[in-house]
C-alpha cells in the first residue's frame, strides 16, 4: 500500500482517527493555556525584577549556579509569599515545564478512554521518564 | 551594562530570533545561543538553559495551530518521545560534565550541519513509495492526512528501529545544546521512517516541547536556568514566533531561508573558532 489517492477508509488501527484528532485538539488547547499562564507569571515576575534591580549591572558572563532556594520547588513557597521577583519568574518557568508533562499525562487518560492498552503504556513510559528527570 | 538596558537588548535579540525561527521553520534556538554567547558574552550554560525554556514555550504555544491542520500523528509522536526524552536526559547529563569550550565547538558543528540541511531542503522530494511494513499497523502508527482536495491520503511507517535510534540522538542534541533539534527529528521521520514530510514536520513540532521538558528539569536543578536572563529570552522568543506565524508571507520564505542559512553558517564558524581559542 503506497500513498495513492483513494477515498478515506478506516485504517488498521482499531479506533477511529476522529478520537485521536479530538484528543490532539484538546492537547493543543491544554498546551496553549499552560503557555499563556506561564508567560503571564514570568512577565509579572520579570517586570518586578526590573523595578527592584534597575540600577544593577548585568553580569551573566561568569557562571554561578543559582541559589539553592530557587532550584527546588519546595523552597519556592516562602520566597513567593515574600513576593520575591526571581521566585515569581521561577514559578512561571516551572509552570512552563509542567505544560508538556501535563500533555503526556493527558495522553495517558485519553488513550485509556480509547481502550488502547499499548499507547496507554507508551504514554505512561514517557511520563515516568519525565517525572524521573524532574525529581531525581 | 545596566540591567534594564541589557534586558531590553536581550529581549529585542530574542524577538528577532523567534521571528526568523518561525518564518524559516528552523526554530529560534539555533540562533539564540550563539547570539547570547557571542554578542552578549553570556556563559554558554546560562544561554543553553534560557534557550531550552524558550523552545518549550514556542513549541507548546504553536502546537494547537498545527493540530488544527490535521497532519500531526499523536501516536507516532508519543512512541518516539520515549526515545527523545531518554536522549534528552542523557544530553543534559553530558552538558553538566562537558567543558564550555567543547560545548561551543559541538554547537558550532550542529549549526554547520543545520545550515547544510536547510540548503538541501529548498527542493524537497516526495517520500518514496515503500513496501508496507507489518509493524506499522501492529504499532498502530499508520494514518492518513488531508490531501488538500477534501480526501484523505493513507501512509505507513517504515524502519522503526532506525528512526527510534535517530530520535534518541535528536533528544541528546536537544538536552546538550538547548535547541529543539527539529531538523534531526524531521530527518528521522521523513528520510528514515518514510513518513510524509508534512506529517513529519507537524509531529516533530508536537514532540519538541516534551523533549525539552525532560532536560529542562535537570537544568533547573543544576542552576543553569537564570531567572533574570530566562525572562527576556522566553517572552522575546515567544512574541517573535507568534508574530512570525502571522507574517508568514509565502513568496519571501525562500529568500529568508537563504539569508538565515548563511547567518547560521557564519555563527557556526564563529562558535567553533571561539571554542577552539577557549574564549567562550
Amino acid at each position: 500500500m503506497t500513498e495513492q489517492q483513494k477515498p478515506a477508509i478506516p485504517n488498521a488501527s482499531p479506533t477511529p482517527t476522529f478520537d485521536d484528532h479530538r484528543l490532539e485538539m484538546l492537547m493543543g488547547r491544554l498546551l496553549q493555556t499552560g503557555v499563556l499562564l506561564a508567560s503571564i507569571t514570568v512577565l509579572i515576575g520579570g517586570v518586578l525584577f526590573l523595578i527592584t534591580h534597575a540600577n544593577q549591572t548585568a553580569n551573566y558572563r561568569t557562571f554561578s549556579a543559582e541559589s539553592a532556594n530557587l532550584r527546588h520547588p519546595s523552597h519556592l513557597l516562602p520566597l513567593l509569599a515574600a513576593g520575591d521577583p526571581t521566585a515569581i519568574i521561577q514559578l512561571g518557568i516551572l509552570l512552563l515545564i509542567a505544560t508538556p508533562i501535563a500533555r503526556v499525562a493527558f495522553g495517558v487518560i485519553g488513550f485509556g478512554i480509547e481502550r488502547d492498552r499499548l499507547y496507554t503504556a507508551v504514554s505512561v513510559a514517557v511520563l515516568t521518564i519525565l517525572i524521573i528527570s524532574l525529581f531525581r | 551594562m545596566p540591567l534594564a538596558l541589557f534586558t531590553s537588548l536581550v529581549f529585542a535579540g530574542s524577538l528577532a530570533a523567534g521571528l526568523l525561527g518561525a518564518m524559516t521553520g528552523l526554530g529560534g534556538g539555533v540562533v539564540l545561543v550563539p547570539l547570547l554567547t557571542l554578542a552578549f558574552h553570556v556563559d554558554i550554560r546560562y544561554a543553553i538553559g534560557a534557550s531550552l525554556i524558550s523552545v518549550i514555550a514556542t513549541s507548546s504555544g504553536s502546537a494547537a495551530a498545527y493540530v488544527r491542520e490535521g497532519f500531526s500523528n499523536v501516536r507516532i509522536g508519543m512512541f518516539l518521545e520515549v526515545a527523545t526524552t531518554l536522549g534528552a536526559i542523557f544530553g543534559a547529563f553530558l552538558a553538566t560534565r562537558m567543558p564550555t569550550h567543547a560545548l561551543a565547538i559541538v554547537f558550532g558543528l550542529v549549526l554547520l550541519y543545520s545550515a547544510w540541511l536547510s540548503w538541501q531542503q529548498t527542493h524537497h522530494p516526495e517520500t518514496a513509495p515503500h513496501p508496507k511494513n507489518p509493524w506499522s499497523d501492529r504499532l498502530r502508527m499508520s494514518g492518513s492526512y488531508p490531501d488538500g482536495n477534501g480526501g484523505q491520503r493513507d501512509y505507513t511507517v517504515d524502519r522503526i528501529p532506525a528512526g527510534f535510534a535517530t530520535m534518541f540522538g535528536a533528544g541528546t542534541l536537544s538536552g546538550l545544546l538547548g535547541i529543539g533539534s527539529g531538523a534531526v527529528k524531521v530527518l528521522a521521520m521523513d528520510r528514515i521512517m518514510r513518513i510524509p514530510f508534512k506529517v513529519s514536520t507537524t509531529t516533530s513540532n508536537f514532540m519538541i516541547g516534551v523533549t525539552a521538558a525532560a532536560s529542562a528539569g535537570i537544568y533547573l536543578q543544576r542552576g543553569y536556568i537564570n531567572p533574570g536572563l530566562a525572562f527576556p529570552v522566553m517572552i522575546g522568543v515567544l512574541a517573535g514566533s507568534l508574530l512570525g506565524a502571522h507574517l508568514l508571507v509565502k513568496a519571501r520564505v525562500s529568500l529568508l531561508r537563504t539569508i538565515f542559512t548563511f547567518v547560521i553558517l557564519a555563527l557556526g564558524v564563529e562558535m567553533i573558532v571561539n571554542g577552539w581559542l577557549g574564549r567562550s
